[in-house]
Order: C-alpha cells, then sequence, then structure tokens
C-alpha cells in the first residue's frame, strides 16, 4: 500500500487557533452563514471602533432632547439630548468587549458579558454533561435530574431570583447566563458523549488504563467541539436577547455604560414624541441576534454536511 | 401474473447501455459510475461483484432512480422490459417500481416498518398495487410466505418485525418482493448482515426462487464466495467501470482480467493456512473518482501494464470463451506465469514451536444481571436472572501463538475478549496471563501488566479519535506506559510506522485523510506501541475489502514472526480464521464447542456445529462440491439456554448420540480427546465422529492459486 502515495511536505502538527479556524471558515461556503457572519463583524468592528472615537461623548448631554435623526445627531437624541449613535456604539462594548468588575476603581477584563457569560455556561454544562454521559448510573441521575429542576424554571425568573439575590452588576449578570445556559449545553454534551463513548478508540484508551478525567477531557471533549461550537453562536445570540430583556426591566447592566435594552426601556416613555430612540437600539439588538443565529446555521449546515 | 408488457417483451429484462452516472457534490461533480453496459434476461441471476466505491450499490439505485437529490444518469441507456427508464417521470416510475422492479436490502430491520404488523406489510403491496380484497390479499401474502419456508406463517402475519429473528425477517422482505411477481428484482447485499448459517438458508433459498419463479435477479455482492452460489453470470466492477463479465464458471476457472486475477489472489481458500499458501494483496489502492486515469482504468496497479495502458482506455471485447473483458493484452497474460510485483511485500511465515503458556483460563464465566420489568422484580422478589454470555471457557495461549475464536454473533466470542482485557470483570473462574491474575476489570490491574495485553478493534472509522493526529495518536501508549524516553517518542513512532508500511509523512495527518486499511495499519501500531506480549484482535479485518484484508492479515503475520507477539484472533470468516491461526476454538451460546490445532478442525472429527458452520461457508469456487448441512431454528436466547447440551435443540446429528439423543438434553457433554490438543464437546462417540466426511471436496485444484 505504500505505492502511488502523493509524497506530502513534512508539515507541522495544525495549531489549536489554525484548527479553531479551520473549523470556522467553512462557514463561507454556505450564503446564509457569510452573511450572519458580515453582520456580526460588522457590530465587532463597530465595538473596537467605539473605544477610540465616538461621534459625541455618549453619556454627555449636549443637544436638543427627543431629536430625529438629522444630519449634525445621525440617529437622532435621546430624551436627555445624548447623542443616540454615540450610545449604541458604546452600548456594544459591555456586551461584547469588556466587563466591568465591582468597586470604585472601575476596572474592566476583556471580554464582554455575553461572550463570558456563554463561557461559564459552556464550561459547567460541559463538566456537567461528560460526567453524567461518560460515567453513567447515579452520576447521571443526579446531575440530570437536578439540571432538569433548574430548566423547569422559566429563565426569566431565574434571572429575577439570581439579580434579586445577588444584587445588580456585569458579574451577576454574567452568573445568571451561565446558571440558566448550563443546563442545555449538559443535555447536549451528555446526548454527545453518549455517543461517542462507544466508539472503538474510546474502547482503546480504557484498555490502556487512562482515568475517567483523561477519557472525559481529552478523548470525548474535542470530538464534541463543532455541535458545541454551534450552540455556543446561538447562546452568545440568547445571551445578548437576555441582556436586552433585563435591561428593559431596569435590571441589567448597571450605568454609567450605556445598555441597549435600557435604552429602549428609557426611550419607551417618550415613545410618541420620538419612536426613533425606541427603534435603534431594537434594530441594533435583533440584528446582532439574528447574524449571530445565521452565522451558527451556517456553521451547523457546513459542519453536518459531507466532506470530501 | 406478471402484466401484459412482460409476455410481450421478449428481449431481456434489464439492458444498460454506457450508461454513466454522476453525484454533484461541494464544488463539482463526481461520475461514480461510467460506462457500464449489461443486460439481465429472464430466469437470469446476475451478479455484481467489486470493493467498497466501485459504484454497483449506485448502479442499482439508478435503475429504480433512488440517486437521491444529488444524483443523476448522465449518459447512456437504462432500458426495462424495451422501455427507457432514463428520464422517465416520478408517477410511472413509481408505478413500475412497486409493480415490476422490487428491491432487497442489505439490512431487513431497516426494510420493514417497526410499527406496522408483517401481515399489514405484506397485504399493502397487493391492495395497492394489484387491488385486491383484504382477504385474498391475505390469503396470498400466507401462501408467500410459506414458499420462502417460513414456519407458522399465518401466526407470523400478526408479528411484529422485531418479534423474529434476523433471518426470517429476510425472509419476510425477500417474500414482499415477490408477492408481485416482478420482473426483476434487484438485491443489494441482502446476506451480508447475516450470520453464516442463516445466509446459508437465504442464498439457498434465493437459488431456488430463481429456478422457480423465472424471474430477473440482480445479485449484488462483495463476496465471490456467496457469486459463486447463486449466480449465472457475475459482472467484476471496479472504480466505476464493469472490468469483466461472463458466466460463473468461466470467470472463476478463467479469469482474465488482472484485476479480476487480483482478487482471486487476496481471498483465502477454505482450508488454506500460512505455512502453505499466501495471499497477495494487489498493490497501490483504488484511484479517487476524479482523478482516474485517462487509459485504462486498473493500468496504475496492474502487473502487466503497457504503454498502450496508459494512454488509450480499453474498450470491453469478447474473448474466445465468450467472456466480455476490458483489457488490451487479455489473450497474452497466462496467470499461471504471475510472479508478485516487487513492491509487494510479502511475510517471512515461520513456524513457531509453542512455546510456555502465556494466558490460562480455566472455568471462565461471564453473566450480566438482567433487570426484570415487572414491580416484584423491582421490589427484588423474583431471583435474579443472567445472560450467561461465556459459560465455562478453558483454553491456554502458548507464547508465539495465534489462537482463532470463531463464532455467529451472539456466541460470546467478544464478551470473551473484553473480559480477557479487563472492560469487563468475569464472575467466575481462573484466569492468569504472565502468572498474574487477570480475572478482575482494568481497574484492579497493575499498569505492567495492562501494557502487556492490547487489542486491536474492528470498525476502522471509530478506531481512531477523530480529533488527534497519527502521531500523536500512536505516541499516547508509549507516554502512558513510559516504554520509551519522552525525546525518542517521534524517532520510535516513525519506525513504527515504518514497520506498518506508512511513511513519516502520516506523522501530521488526521484520521479523516486516511483510508481505511490505513486506519487499520495505525490501529494496530497504536496497540503495538507498548510491545505488548498479547495482542487480541477482535474481527481486525471483515470491515475492510479483501484486497485490504490481505494486505492487513499479511502485516499482523510479518509483525507476528518479527516480535514473536502472541495473539487471540477473533473473527466470523472461517477462510480468514483458518488461515491465519494456529489453533482455533469454536463457540456457540457462550460455550466452547470445539477447540484444537487449526488444521484438525478443519478436517473430521467434526462437532456437529463446526460441521454446519463449515458446510455454510460461501466458497469462491463453483466446482466446490460441498456437503448441505442447514440448521433448523434460531439461536436460542442466552436468558435461558437449552440444558444439556446448549447445541442439542438444533443439532443435525443429535440421532446418533446414546439412546438417540435423549442424553443431550440432559446431560452436560464430556470433553473428548480426540489428540494432540483437539477437543470436541459432544456425547456422540469419538468413533461415531470420526466416521464423518470431509465437508468441503474441492474437484480440481487451480494450480495458479497455490504457491
Amino acid at each position: 500500500m505504500t505505492v502511488a502515495q502523493p509524497v506530502l511536505a513534512a508539515s507541522r502538527p495544525p495549531s489549536r487557533l489554525r484548527k479553531l479556524w479551520n473549523s470556522i471558515s467553512i462557514v463561507f461556503q454556505s450564503r446564509i452563514g457569510t452573511a450572519g457572519l458580515v453582520v456580526v463583524a460588522f457590530w465587532v468592528i463597530i465595538a473596537f471602533v467605539s473605544l477610540f472615537w465616538t461621534p459625541y461623548p455618549p453619556n454627555s448631554s449636549l443637544f436638543v432632547q427627543n431629536l430625529p435623526h438629522n444630519s449634525t445627531n445621525w440617529l437622532g437624541t435621546d430624551h436627555l439630548g445624548r447623542d443616540e449613535l454615540s450610545r449604541l456604539m458604546q452600548g456594544t462594548q459591555v456586551i461584547l468587549l469588556k466587563t466591568r468588575l465591582p468597586g470604585e476603581n472601575r476596572i474592566a477584563i476583556p471580554g464582554g458579558v455575553a461572550i463570558w457569560g456563554v463561557l461559564g455556561s459552556l464550561l459547567l454544562g460541559s463538566v456537567l454533561g461528560l460526567n453524567a454521559g461518560y460515567r453513567g448510573g447515579w452520576w447521571d441521575q443526579v446531575i440530570m435530574q437536578v439540571l432538569d429542576a433548574l430548566i423547569a424554571f422559566p429563565v426569566i425568573v431565574l434571572y429575577l431570583v439570581i439579580i434579586a439575590a445577588l444584587g445588580q452588576g456585569d458579574l451577576v449578570v454574567i452568573f445568571a447566563i451561565t446558571i440558566t445556559g448550563a443546563p442545555g449545553v449538559a443535555r447536549l454534551v451528555r446526548g454527545l458523549t453518549l455517543d461517542i463513548k462507544t466508539r472503538d478508540y474510546i474502547r482503546a484508551a480504557e484498555t490502556r488504563g487512562e482515568s475517567k478525567a483523561f477519557i472525559m477531557y481529552r478523548e470525548i471533549l474535542p470530538n464534541a467541539r463543532g455541535p458545541l461550537l454551534v450552540d455556543a453562536m446561538l447562546r452568545v445570540g440568547y445571551a445578548i436577547f437576555a441582556i436586552g430583556t433585563l435591561g428593559f426591566l431596569g435590571l441589567g447592566l448597571p450605568p454609567p455604560d450605556p445598555d441597549w435594552g435600557n435604552m429602549v426601556n428609557e426611550a419607551r416613555r417618550n415613545i410618541f414624541i420620538n419612536q426613533w430612540a425606541v427603534i435603534f437600539p431594537s434594530l441594533a439588538i435583533a440584528s446582532l441576534v439574528i447574524g449571530l443565529n445565521l452565522f451558527a446555521d451556517g456553521l451547523r449546515e457546513e459542519i453536518t454536511r459531507y466532506q470530501k | 401474473m406478471a402484466s401484459e408488457i412482460t409476455y410481450g417483451h421478449t428481449g431481456p429484462v434489464l439492458k444498460l447501455e454506457d450508461v454513466a452516472i454522476a453525484y454533484k457534490v461541494r464544488g463539482g461533480e463526481i461520475e461514480a459510475v461510467q460506462n457500464v453496459s449489461f443486460e439481465i434476461n429472464r430466469g437470469e441471476s446476475h451478479g455484481i461483484v467489486g470493493e467498497s466505491g466501485c459504484g454497483k450499490s449506485t448502479v442499482a439505485w439508478a435503475i429504480v432512480n433512488f440517486l437521491g437529490a444529488n444524483g443523476y444518469v448522465k449518459r447512456g441507456s437504462v432500458k426495462f422490459l424495451g422501455q427507457e427508464l432514463v428520464g422517465k417521470r416520478g408517477e410511472d416510475l413509481r408505478r413500475l417500481r412497486g409493480d415490476q422492479i422490487a428491491m432487497v436490502y442489505q439490512d431487513p430491520m431497516q426494510a420493514l416498518n417497526p410499527s406496522m404488523r408483517l401481515g399489514d406489510q405484506l397485504k399493502e403491496v397487493l391492495t395497492v398495487h394489484r387491488g385486491l380484497s383484504n382477504a385474498e390479499a391475505e390469503k396470498r401474502a400466507i401462501e408467500m410466505l410459506e414458499r420462502v419456508y417460513m414456519p407458522d406463517a399465518a401466526n407470523v402475519m400478526k408479528r411484529f418485525p422485531h418479534q423474529i429473528s434476523g433471518g426470517q425477517q429476510q425472509r419476510v422482505v425477500i417474500a414482499m418482493a415477490l408477492l408481485n411477481n416482478p420482473a426483476l428484482l434487484i438485491m443489494d447485499e441482502p446476506t451480508t448482515a447475516l450470520d453464516v448459517t442463516v445466509e446459508a438458508a437465504v442464498l439457498d433459498l434465493i437459488a431456488e426462487l430463481r429456478r422457480e419463479f423465472d424471474t430477473a435477479i440482480m445479485y449484488i455482492t462483495h463476496n465471490l464466495g456467496v457469486v459463486a452460489r447463486v449466480c449465472t453470470k457475475v459482472g467484476v466492477m471496479y472504480a466505476g467501470e464493469m472490468v469483466e463479465r461472463g458466466t460463473v464458471e468461466q470467470i472463476f476457472k478463467h479469469p482474465q482480467h488482472p484485476y479480476t486475477q487480483g482478487l482471486m489472489r487476496c481471498v483465502p481458500k477454505l482450508g488454506a493456512d500460512k505455512a502453505s499458501s499466501m495471499l497477495y494483496p494487489i498493490r497501490g489502492r483504488v484511484p479517487p473518482p476524479n482523478s482516474r486515469p485517462i487509459g485504462c482504468i486498473f493500468g496504475p496497479r496492474c502487473d502487466y501494464a503497457r504503454e498502450r495502458c496508459r494512454l488509450e482506455r480499453p474498450q470491453p471485447r469478447i474473448m474466445s470463451n465468450g467472456v466480455e473483458v476490458r483489457c488490451h493484452f487479455a489473450e497474452e497474460i497466462d496467470p499461471a506465469q504471475w510472479q508478485p510485483h516487487e513492491d509487494i511485500e510479502l511475510p517471512t511465515v515461520h513456524e513457531v514451536a509453542p512455546g510456555e503458556p502465556l494466558l490460562k483460563i480455566e472455568h471462565l464465566k461471564k453473566y450480566y444481571e438482567v433487570s426484570g420489568t415487572t414491580l416484584k422484580d423491582l421490589l427484588g422478589l423474583t431471583p435474579k436472572r443472567y445472560v450467561k454470555a461465556v459459560e465455562d471457557a478453558t483454553f491456554t495461549v502458548r507464547q508465539g501463538r495465534t489462537l482463532g475464536v470463531v463464532g455467529e454473533s451472539g456466541c460470546g466470542k467478544s464478551t470473551l475478549i473484553k473480559t480477557i482485557i479487563g472492560l469487563e470483570n468475569s464472575t467466575d473462574g481462573k484466569a492468569e496471563f504472565m502468572g498474574f491474575d487477570i480475572t478482575g476489570d482494568i481497574s484492579s490491574r497493575d499498569l505492567a501488566v495492562i501494557k502487556e495485553l492490547q487489542m486491536v478493534f474492528q470498525n476502522p472509522d471509530s478506531t481512531m479519535n477523530p480529533s488527534y493526529t497519527v502521531g500523536q495518536q500512536i505516541a499516547r501508549p508509549m507516554l502512558r506506559f513510559k516504554t520509551v524516553p519522552k525525546k525518542q517518542v517521534r524517532q520510535e513512532v516513525i519506525k513504527l510506522l515504518q514497520a506498518m508500511r506508512l511513511g513519516e509523512n502520516y506523522m501530521d495527518r488526521l484520521p479523516r485523510q486516511l483510508s481505511g486499511g490505513e486506519k487499520q495499519r495505525v490501529g494496530i501500531a497504536r496497540a503495538l506501541a507498548s510491545h505488548p506480549n498479547l495482542v487480541l484482535c477482535d474481527e481486525p479485518v471483515s470491515a475492510l475489502d479483501v484486497s485490504v484484508q490481505a494486505a492487513i492479515l499479511n502485516l499482523l503475520l510479518d509483525l507476528q514472526s518479527k516480535l514473536g507477539t502472541t495473539m487471540v484472533f477473533i473473527a466470523h470468516d472461517l477462510s480468514v480464521v483458518r488461515f491465519f491461526s494456529d489453533d482455533v476454538a469454536v463457540m456457540y451460546l457462550g460455550q466452547i464447542m470445539e477447540i484444537g490445532p487449526a488444521d484438525a478442525i478443519y478436517a473430521p472429527p467434526y462437532h456437529p456445529y463446526t460441521e454446519a458452520l463449515l458446510s455454510a461457508v460461501p466458497i469462491p469456487d463453483p466446482t466446490a462440491e460441498q456437503k448441505h448441512i442447514r440448521l433448523e431454528g434460531s439461536v436460542p436466547s442466552a436468558l435461558d439456554p437449552p440444558s444439556g447440551c446448549r447445541f442439542h435443540t438444533r443439532c443435525p446429528r443429535r440421532h446418533l448420540a446414546p439412546e438417540e439423543g435423549a442424553v443431550c438434553a440432559t446431560q452436560i457433554p464430556p470433553w473428548q480427546e480426540i489428540g494432540n490438543g483437539h477437543k470436541i464437546f459432544c456425547h456422540i462417540p469419538q468413533e461415531i465422529l470420526r466416521t464423518f466426511e470431509p465437508v468441503i471436496s474441492i474437484k480440481e485444484k487451480d494450480e495458479s492459486h497455490v504457491s
């Protein structure tokens, strides 16, 4: 069988970043996925630009209140006379780029609230799902019963309970997203694990006497990567939606940074004077969530498709 | 009851002319089948053989237009009873398919609707396509079930698919296909999923139906032995082309295309062993559909290729004996003069003197507890029930030898292996490996023992973790068992890859970039990475094509003779086990029935079960005479195995035992020593067992296949 082999140049093993890019880049094969990626990329670029430049300071009342869109204020102004465009741009930061730690000195860590929340639920959900799926028996029973009980609560109630107990703040919102997202991830990972653990390479690892942790995290988890990636994209969308909802209820991310949900809530009171201040932040939320959904759909389509 | 067209038409039932079939895929089109022409007449059974991916199923799907959304017939014509099928629209085609073309698939469980009674499914064919009344349809369905020898046909009508065995399910599917008396019956590997004894009975049925029903049968299979048994004509496909076509006798006796000849050299003959014969794999690999050569499609792998073969695609030619061959130089090729090409590496096998006992198994048992579903069971009031997967296994494997374990599915051979390797703990009995006790599962074993006991798996697609490169996966056991210092791991992996005849460039490839045979090679490399003393092989070649299978068997033999590894080799293919093993154990329903040196097992005296197994094996030689022994009924449940001898309910030789076989049902048989380590677990006295005649007698020996 050594004959007629195309000779490959000795290549380096692909790096982790390369692998991740390889699994994401197939999305360009799908039109829907590419459209989603363009929308998401648009908002990410806006977020980075807003770090260095916004048309006006987003939190200062420099203009007449409740203006519709015009040549000075491209998206108009809000009920306090602040520039809507600047606020919208700045609003992407807390979602995608930074998380403000509690305390007076206003330190922020990179990675937005939605991102950290989803990472948290992926981490928690994966650990729980892997243990339930691979160990089976009582582990499975106990973990899944607890998670089922958690799923039984409406998500919004869980958010309210957590925020009522812990108070407002970026970390609290992250925690809330983690807790509400983990059961779904755990179910997904458990299902994948139940499938993957029947494969022969898991038997091979067992006959090497590998530890359970090695088998779960090194043998099984990497093979759940594709579906998890798709699920994560969808979840970022849900998280943004949840942040918007909380903001609208006045329980979301604390001031002074603008928050899209909160912007909708405040502008709602003047909806008959200036409906644009409601429409633009709503459109922002909707477009980002839809973009992420399309991206995830395209990714899923291409991952599950036959590959040469 | 065939419609008027059948009677009015005198030509061939099915005629394919220059058919090319293509699939649209991401970034282009794949021409899966090219220039296939053949015809099938009434009462003829036409086999299509070839390795996986050569397009044989695609041809069948094209006939019934099941190519899926992205497949279509690109060129050529498919004529059925004189009507052109290519381009025909949905409704006409649907009527034709239901009425005059029937298809039988590989897996009967997927062909039957699990939520409908079998009777309703059978009747539906008649009430929908023939417009018969319910009562009339019922009568006809029962008649048909009786025709396919379904025991208790009226009762089977009321059952659901899962309530009958796999062989019976396939009978129902065949009965359903025949209900409308179709002009063409397409069978796509109908016995591949079945056990060898069940397969034999279904093949008998197909051969009989062909004679009685006057139906044209298109029979697709990868198994040359099956073709020899049921077909009159056969076409050999390679890489989307039909390379040779003729009567079964001519093709098997005088294969003229180099590919057909190569195929025949790949399969071990039943009775051949590694000391006296050799397998010759075909070098190279099948070209992917989009990079096929311009010239002869088999050219790059052909030992006779010349300049003309590279430049010009040969057209089918009819030879003097009526066989159609797609080869420029078919007349000049003499298989008797064939010499293996220097690229094929052949193993050097030398007889190993039995060394020290390495693995000693005594009275090993493995029971699985079954939990009942009644309230009493839940409360623990009923006695516990067990599936007795392995009952009382006793054998020894000596250093450097190979023990083959054969048996049908569910006989406990995989459980036996799992218990030895430690994926399961044993229920009772003794098991010793290199002097260590291995009755417990892997968590109770020392790392030094684990390292010496490794396994090769069946399915090449799941044997490797898709997320890691070949190098990483082979290196893992070395790092885990610390057999190699960390700095030298890379060199060691390369050395091992070279021993597997894979180059260094395979180090950084991912499993999805490898072919099935290459994956299996890497699987073997991983098992050997810790230099184990005993390697357990669980059907390592059964999922592979015959030419790849030959290469893998050669590789295993070569490694064994170089490293002196001891092996336990499970397979359901009796010829492969005979070829590969020094000793053989035959299992039935968890019990070892016969054990001994391989040559002794395959010649009388036989255990009656071994005799039945051997007479069921399809032999790729239409001239071979085989005793006709078929087992009645199906394998009993291991939950409640028959008392006494477990085989007594189906034993065709039971009347020869003392008291007309009454002891078989009451007493556990004795182990009869035949000599030279050959033991038979049977009540029938040795003297009578010795009078059995050999199952297979081959009339004339084809010298070209024996080295």
